[in-house]
């Protein structure tokens, strides 16, 4: 599923050259459940964006689902971004003026399907997320857990491979993260394939595999 | 995306931006009704000179003693009094086949009285002619007959504030009336027109020419009214009438004559250039509510900086973003357009309530290129924001860096 070459980042900040990623090697296969864990300033974020296709890496080679990714254009990135990964974050970020229902079908609008095709898939994601009595509700009208498992809703609609979650446990208390990782670990079984970043050992220890970060280089544990 | 789509998410967004929504409507809607109003107004300026003009008659010359022209050259060495245009003057210019009728006129002022009323109105001396050249029309009785323009006759026609002012309700036809030391008969009353290049016509009482000319001791005419044959013969009328008056003048060319066409013409241009202008004043209101609705359109960028980042991770390409808030802005400036139009439609029958003689009617291209105006500086300065919103780096977009 993924394959990082000696990936390198550099930031400028400044005057000073900071190396956030250091000729990191990795490779994950479809379908594991991997949790990356390492201090704050040690790269777990950027990469994350590069595995997201977010940000691009100033070295190496990075191929998703067997396509070398580094070559790609911004427009290419973005179709990819689109069918093959899913994004869940710490902050939610779901459209406050839209209502549960239309947050999930956001993906789907954007890459035009069809508005029947639409709807039933997300009534479909609503009852697996077990929302269906909260589709017409804003995000100001839902609980932390529910608006988490929203935005996991929206992540998945588009039946990615690969799914992306960037502390989805950080603004949670500790029953609704429960909720939440219970969630994603069901949607890991039925095959999708998880990477998780955290700063919660419990958390990590859940993962079948977990990858410690240090100064921008990965160090493998397991 | 699908356009559907796409204009079903700009106009979400916009509901959900209220107050900045309202405001950039209102902004575009006042300076698209100032375009359309202001239009109206010049275009309304310029009817209404026109207007006059066709009211004065057609094919009409008028005649003037002396000669006003600015010319080089020195000064004459002895003043230079213009010579009477006379009566005999006038009815000479019958002669050139190119002249159908004329109407010698007089002014004066005089008190005129009936019973213990009295006022001071205009009086116009002229002939059974004038009725037809002017458009005048009576209300009752008759207009003045035709008769030898040199003789005079104790015969007077009223204009309706006169009539009114004098008699009230009761019978004004057939009663005499005294204006000055003479006694006339009434014999007419105009119709109530209203006005003509400024002068009312219901205050004016109309008398045969000769007995004018003696009630003001005044030998010579006030003016010529000539009407061509055609509109086709002014220029003959012209060179016909002026060669009349020179040969009974020894050989002096001192009147001036007005063709109303120059003076319409000029008019014309002139209030065409006026209209031009208060619409290009009113295109910078249109200018500036542009630059607003940048400006808001830039605040709500930063606004909503982590869901632009949010669309690019779910896969929103830049032209996809650039998209939505151009369309975004463009709905904003036409439905601000079209508010405008119907503010303008508000402004214009208020100004036709106050001003029911002044015709304000917008130019047809007013309300197009008002629009067109609109739409083309929502999306110009819609460009810029949009521009900023598709270039967001994704990554510090939704850490709301």
């Amino acid at each position: 599923m993924i394959e990082l070459r000696d990936v390198s980042r550099e930031f400028q900040v400044g005057d000073e050259c900071v190396h956030a990623l250091r000729h990191v090697d990795l490779t994950i296969h479809a379908g594991e459940y991997v949790a990356i864990m390492g201090p704050s300033g040690s790269g777990k974020s950027t990469l994350l964006n590069i595995l997201g296709l977010l940000d691009r890496p100033n070295a190496g080679s990075y191929r998703l689902a067997g396509v070398e990714t580094t070559t790609l254009d911004e427009e290419q990135r973005a179709q990819l971004r689109q069918q093959q990964i899913g994004f869940v974050f710490q902050a939610f970020h779901l459209v406050p003026r839209l209502t549960a229902a239309e947050n999930i079908e956001l993906p789907m609008m954007l890459a035009a399907v069809e508005p029947d095709e639409r709807r039933h898939r997300v009534d479909e994601v609503l009852q697996a997320m077990g929302l269906s009595d909260r589709a017409h509700h804003r995000p100001d009208q839902l609980s932390g857990g529910q608006r988490q498992r929203v935005a996991i809703g929206r992540a998945i609609v588009m039946r990615p491979g690969l799914l992306l979650a960037d502390e989805p446990t950080g603004n949670l208390d500790q029953h609704s993260g429960q909720e939440v990782i219970e969630v994603l670990e069901k949607l890991n079984n039925q095959g999708i394939t998880l990477l998780m970043v955290t700063h919660d050992p419990g958390l990590g220890r859940r993962a079948r595999r977990t990858i410690h970060m240090l100064d921008g280089a990965v160090e493998q544990g397991r | 995306m699908r356009a559907a789509d796409s204009l079903g998410f700009a106009l979400g967004s916009l509901r959900g931006g209220r107050v900045r929504t309202w405001l950039m409507l209102l902004a575009m809607s006042i300076g698209v009704a100032s375009v359309v109003v202001l239009t109206s107004l010049g275009e309304g300026a310029r009817r209404y000179v026109v207007n006059e003009f066709a009211a004065l008659g057609t094919n009409l010359l008028i005649m003037l003693p002396g000669r006003s022209e600015t010319k080089g050259g020195p000064p004459p060495l002895l003043g230079e009094t213009p010579r009477d245009l006379t009566l005999q003057d006038a009815l000479t210019l019958l002669r050139s086949p190119h002249i159908r009728r004329i109407a010698p006129l007089t002014v004066g002022n005089a008190p005129v009285s009936h019973g213990s009323l009295s006022r001071e109105v205009t009086i116009l001396g002229s002939t059974a002619d004038l009725f037809p050249i002017r458009h005048f029309e009576v209300a009752q009785g008759r207009p003045l007959p035709p008769m030898d323009p040199e003789r005079g006759a104790p015969v007077a026609v009223l204009g309706a504030t006169v009539r009114h002012e004098l008699f009230g309700n009761k019978r004004a036809l057939g009663a005499w009336i005294r204006i000055a030391d003479r006694r006339f008969r009434v014999i007419g009353v105009l119709t109530d027109e209203g006005e003509s290049l400024g002068q009312d016509l219901g205050e004016m009482v109309i008398i045969p020419v000769a007995t004018a000319q003696s009630l003001f001791n005044a030998p010579s005419l006030f003016r010529v009214l000539i009407e061509a044959t055609s509109l086709e013969a002014m220029g003959l009328a012209e060179r016909d009438a002026r060669q009349l008056i020179r040969l009974r003048h020894d050989g002096e060319d001192d009147v001036t004559l007005i063709t109303q066409d120059a003076i319409l013409a000029t008019f014309n241009k002139i209030l065409r250039a006026l209209t031009y202008t208060v619409g290009g004043i009113g295109a910078i209101s249109l200018l500036v509510a542009g630059i607003l609705i940048m400006n808001v359109m830039l605040i709500a960028v930063s606004q909503r900086t982590a869901e632009i980042g949010l669309m690019k991770a779910l896969g929103a390409p830049r032209a996809q973003v650039l998209r939505l808030f151009l369309v975004e802005s463009t709905l904003l400036a036409l439905a601000g357009s079209l508010a405008g139009l119907l503010l303008s439609v508000l402004g214009i029958l208020l100004l036709r309530y106050l001003f029911p003689s002044f015709p304000v009617v917008p130019p047809p291209w007013a309300p197009l290129a008002a629009v067109a105006v609109a739409s083309g500086s929502g999306l110009l300065f819609g460009l810029l924001p949009a521009r900023r919103a598709a270039a967001l780096d994704p990554v510090l977009a939704l850490s709301g860096r």
